[in-house]
């Protein structure tokens, strides 16, 4: 009988429940879905909440796994899952569907031209601007967000985006572009007063 | 060659152009604008640095050790922590 496997993984250890297959697993991924809980949350003992609750529910899961998805996508829809049951339970107040309603509908807007590519690079990393970085993506909403993390930080293709999130390509497409729109906007505001800083020195 | 294309198609077209996905006679339509207009010219070099800027300052994250260790823990793979291979 011929043996599935997925991406080096046997797929019929992981379902058994063998435990150094299913610590290799955990060591492939861990660090992915510890930075998706990182950018999606902002809160190092959130992140690893989202962490610690992935794998136990994909352990638990692993038996039924079909093999139908990519293992990885399977493991990033359980960690998106539960980093916006995070974010529910922190603001349980807030109304997601009026955040979320118009997020597609918006129109695209540009209001920063400044040219800020020429920064050097230790300025355009530096840790003062990472923390801009990370403060900016807070701002998107949890729907831009978490499709700007799955494929522009994490690479996935829109394929791959789509089925992490259970929606449409077209869905992905239009909440990335808004989504990198948005940020650059905000990127743009930051570097610009940087690059007009180094401009008056 | 005249410009066939305004700011705002540019707009609806410019994941693709910067993932690189759009198709030969669009790009070519692309390079032509912003060659002529500055401002969507600096809209797609920026918004080239910001996708690169993001990738870039999160590739360094890595799993702290002591997270790996809990996790490990919680998930009773207690056994299994020292085989953790140099990243």
């Amino acid at each position: 009988m011929e043996e599935e496997s997925q991406q080096g993984f046997s797929l019929e250890l992981l379902r058994s429940g063998d435990r150094a297959e299913i610590a290799r697993l955990v060591d492939a991924h861990s660090t992915k879905i510890y930075r998706l809980g990182l950018k999606m949350l902002a809160n190092p003992q959130d992140a690893e909440d989202v962490l610690q609750n992935t794998f136990l529910k994909a352990i638990q899961a692993l038996p039924k796994f079909e093999g139908r998805s990519n293992i990885a996508t399977w493991l990033y829809r359980i960690a998106v899952n539960e980093s916006l049951m995070l974010i529910r339970r922190r603001k349980p107040e807030f109304d997601f569907a009026s955040k979320i309603e118009g997020d597609e509908d918006d129109e695209l807007l540009l209001t920063q031209f400044s040219d800020w590519c020429c920064l050097p690079e230790s300025e355009l990393v530096s840790s003062e601007a990472q923390n801009y970085l990370d403060k900016a993506i807070q701002e998107l909403s949890e729907k831009l967000r978490v499709v700007f993390i799955l494929r522009d930080i994490e690479k996935l293709s829109i394929t791959e985006t789509s089925e992490a999130l259970n929606i449409s390509e077209a869905a992905v497409k239009t909440r990335l572009l808004r989504a990198r729109l948005q940020l650059r906007e905000m990127l743009s505001k930051y570097y610009g007063e940087r690059l007009d800083a180094e401009k008056i020195e | 060659m005249k410009e066939h294309l305004n700011c705002g198609a540019l707009l609806e077209s410019l994941s693709e152009y910067v993932d690189g996905v759009l198709g030969d006679a669009l790009c070519k339509e692309i390079e032509s604008h912003i060659a002529d207009c500055d401002d969507c010219r600096v809209v797609v070099d920026t918004l080239k640095k910001t996708i690169y800027l993001y990738h870039k300052t999160s590739e360094e994250t890595q799993i702290p050790i002591d997270v790996r260790e809990r996790l490990f823990h919680r998930l009773d793979l207690g056994n299994f922590t020292q085989k953790k291979k140099q990243a």
